[in-house]
């Protein structure tokens, strides 16, 4: 195709930050690379290629996901272009201090080995440029607690996709009340078996559908929180 | 060997127009005692007893054709219990616990050897290749045929590539009938996007016995799935195994909201709809099993087919287009 010719040193900074969303949404890794080191090259920040660029164009996959045109083959194709786009931005974001999107620590709950689910939504999060301290599966108290404290993150996220392991995330919310932090964190909850009624149930602060639902309600509830921290 | 086991499939065919399938065994096993985060398949050697009770009711329930307890049992899911290194010896326990049930009845029961998904994605998504996966579904399938299983049953996946490598890594071991079948629970389509039509057109080129769908949101879904692929493939035997319901929350406990009659009368619809192969998977015991079989017993045309048939029509399944996405520019060849 003629469109091979593209030249990256040739293009706008408004059409190469398009092509980055693009080739993101295709799930192109080396191309996303190249095209975060050429707006590096032309001194743009690396905060303003991780939102213009690669969160922008995550927003379009998270969507599109969300509406059923894409599928987790292509999400998980996606996360990955966006992940090596990150590993050349994440050191540079460490250096100038950048304001992070979010801390998460993930994982599934005590007796619960069963972790796609879980997988999928730290990939989509780290996607929307989410720090994500992911624990893997069968995660005590003690697990989260200390991850909580090692990590101090914005949110915790319980997986389960066993009826008989969920209510152990009550254990944990119920820990978190008795340490006294658990205002000090958003909740969610995920898994085949849950619904609404059962996160309200246990006081989280949100069950999510699946991972799509998952980024947007982190990002609404950094929002928040972000909101709060100014007004305090 | 595989000459009589062929037979005896069609034995089971030429003998009764719809298979009755079994229920769910996670849940039996969860009632019986087993802890959360407990390996079931361990239990088909610690104990054997419970399996075979499950087997049993399900068989007085009028069961054709029941599962192995080793839906788990391949070696990548084996090693979240660190018992990756008695694949064999637990998926031959699986299979002997059944085999000694079936033989045990006084009709014919066969014993499907219930092989699950790896958990693992396939690369390029994942970490697993294909090559990789062929061996783990292989070295399951060898322990399920030393145990004396009928045929191989592959289920709840979501992947085409990983159904061919599970059937391609079967019949590295052995010629017995397969049969695999899908979970439809995304909106219309498996987690990986495959609608039920294309699903049984890449698996009808594969030889198997049996093509269909389980476990997923409830009744409808199901029933959806039997219409879709029996519109793309009249030709193929269908197989349905709906939950019993969708799960709800109530007073600290999870239940399916499906009561056997409930099930009775799904089996009468899918029937109709196209199915050959009739059971339940999560939430559905002896009870709804022996509803379902006794279902299977009245006429077809109890059933207004007309009225289903306009139902499922009127139904907007997942389109079977691949949705692409204009691009401004695009510098890669396809």
């Amino acid at each position: 195709m003629e469109e091979d010719e593209i030249n990256l040193k040739e293009m706008l900074d408004d059409e190469l930050y398009e092509l980055m969303q693009e080739d993101l949404y295709d799930g192109y890794a080396q191309e996303v690379s190249e095209e975060v080191e050429e707006m590096l090259s032309r001194d743009h920040q690396p905060y303003t290629i991780l939102t213009e660029g690669l969160v922008a164009g995550m927003d379009v996959v998270g969507a599109d996901f969300r509406d059923g045109i894409l599928f987790v083959p292509e999400v998980l194709m996606a996360a990955k272009a966006m992940k090596a786009g990150m590993g050349i931005l994440r050191p540079l974001l460490a250096e100038t201090g950048a304001e992070k999107i979010g801390t998460m620590v993930i994982g599934t709950v005590k007796g619960d080995i069963h972790d796609i689910g879980k997988n999928l939504v730290a990939m989509m999060l780290e996607g929307a440029g989410f720090e994500i301290i992911d624990l893997g599966v069968n995660n005590s108290v003690d697990d989260f607690m200390g991850a909580i404290e090692k990590h101090n993150p914005d949110i915790i996220g319980m997986s389960a996709l066993l009826t008989t392991t969920m209510p152990y995330m009550r254990v944990v919310i119920d820990a978190l009340k008795e340490a006294g932090i658990r205002q000090n964190l958003v909740v969610l909850v995920g898994g085949a078996p849950l619904n609404e009624a059962f996160a309200e149930d246990i006081e989280a602060d949100a069950y999510c559908r699946d991972a799509a639902v998952a980024v947007e309600t982190a990002k609404k509830y950094m929002a928040i929180r972000r909101q709060k921290a100014k007004a305090d | 060997m595989a000459d009589s086991a062929q037979n005896r499939l069609d034995q089971l065919l030429a003998t009764t127009n719809v298979v009755v399938l079994d229920g769910a065994m996670g849940t039996m096993l969860f009632d019986a005692g087993l802890v959360s985060g407990a390996s079931p398949e361990e239990w088909n050697i610690s104990h054997p007893d419970r399996i075979r009770a499950v087997h049993r009711h399900y068989i007085h329930s009028g069961s054709h054709i029941i599962l192995t307890n080793s839906f788990g049992g391949s070696r990548y899911r084996l090693k979240l219990h660190n018992l990756q290194d008695r694949v064999f010896e637990l998926n031959r326990a699986a299979a002997k616990n059944a085999r000694a049930e079936a033989d045990a009845a006084d009709r014919l029961v066969l014993v499907g050897g219930s092989i699950g998904p790896t958990g693992e994605l396939l690369k390029p998504m994942g970490n697993m290749e294909f090559d990789e996966a062929k061996t783990a579904f292989a070295e399951q399938a060898k322990g399920l045929v030393a145990g004396g299983v009928d045929l191989l049953w592959v289920e709840t996946m979501s992947d085409l590539e990983e159904v061919r490598a599970a059937v391609e890594g079967i019949r590295s071991v052995t010629d017995l009938p397969i049969c695999a079948t899908m979970s439809f629970d995304t909106n219309g389509r498996t987690m990986m996007g495959v609608t039920p039509a294309r699903a049984v057109r890449a698996m009808k080129q594969w030889g198997l016995a049996g093509i269909g769908g389980n476990c997923g949101n409830g009744i409808a879904e199901i029933e959806h799935v039997i219409y879709a692929m029996h519109r793309e493939a009249p030709e193929v035997r269908l197989i349905a195994k709906a939950n019993a319901g969708i799960p709800q929350w109530r007073d600290n406990e999870l239940f399916y909201d499906a009561t056997p009659s409930v099930m009775g009368r799904y089996a009468q619809r899918v029937r109709a709809l196209g199915a050959s192969f009739v059971g339940g998977c999560c939430g559905n015991g002896p009870d709804h099993i022996a509803a379902i079989s006794e279902a299977l017993q009245s006429s077809i045309s109890e059933v207004d087919l007309a009225a289903l048939m306009a139902e499922q029509a009127a139904y907007d399944g997942p389109s079977d287009e691949v949705v692409t996405r204009d691009r401004a520019r695009r510098r890669h060849r396809e």
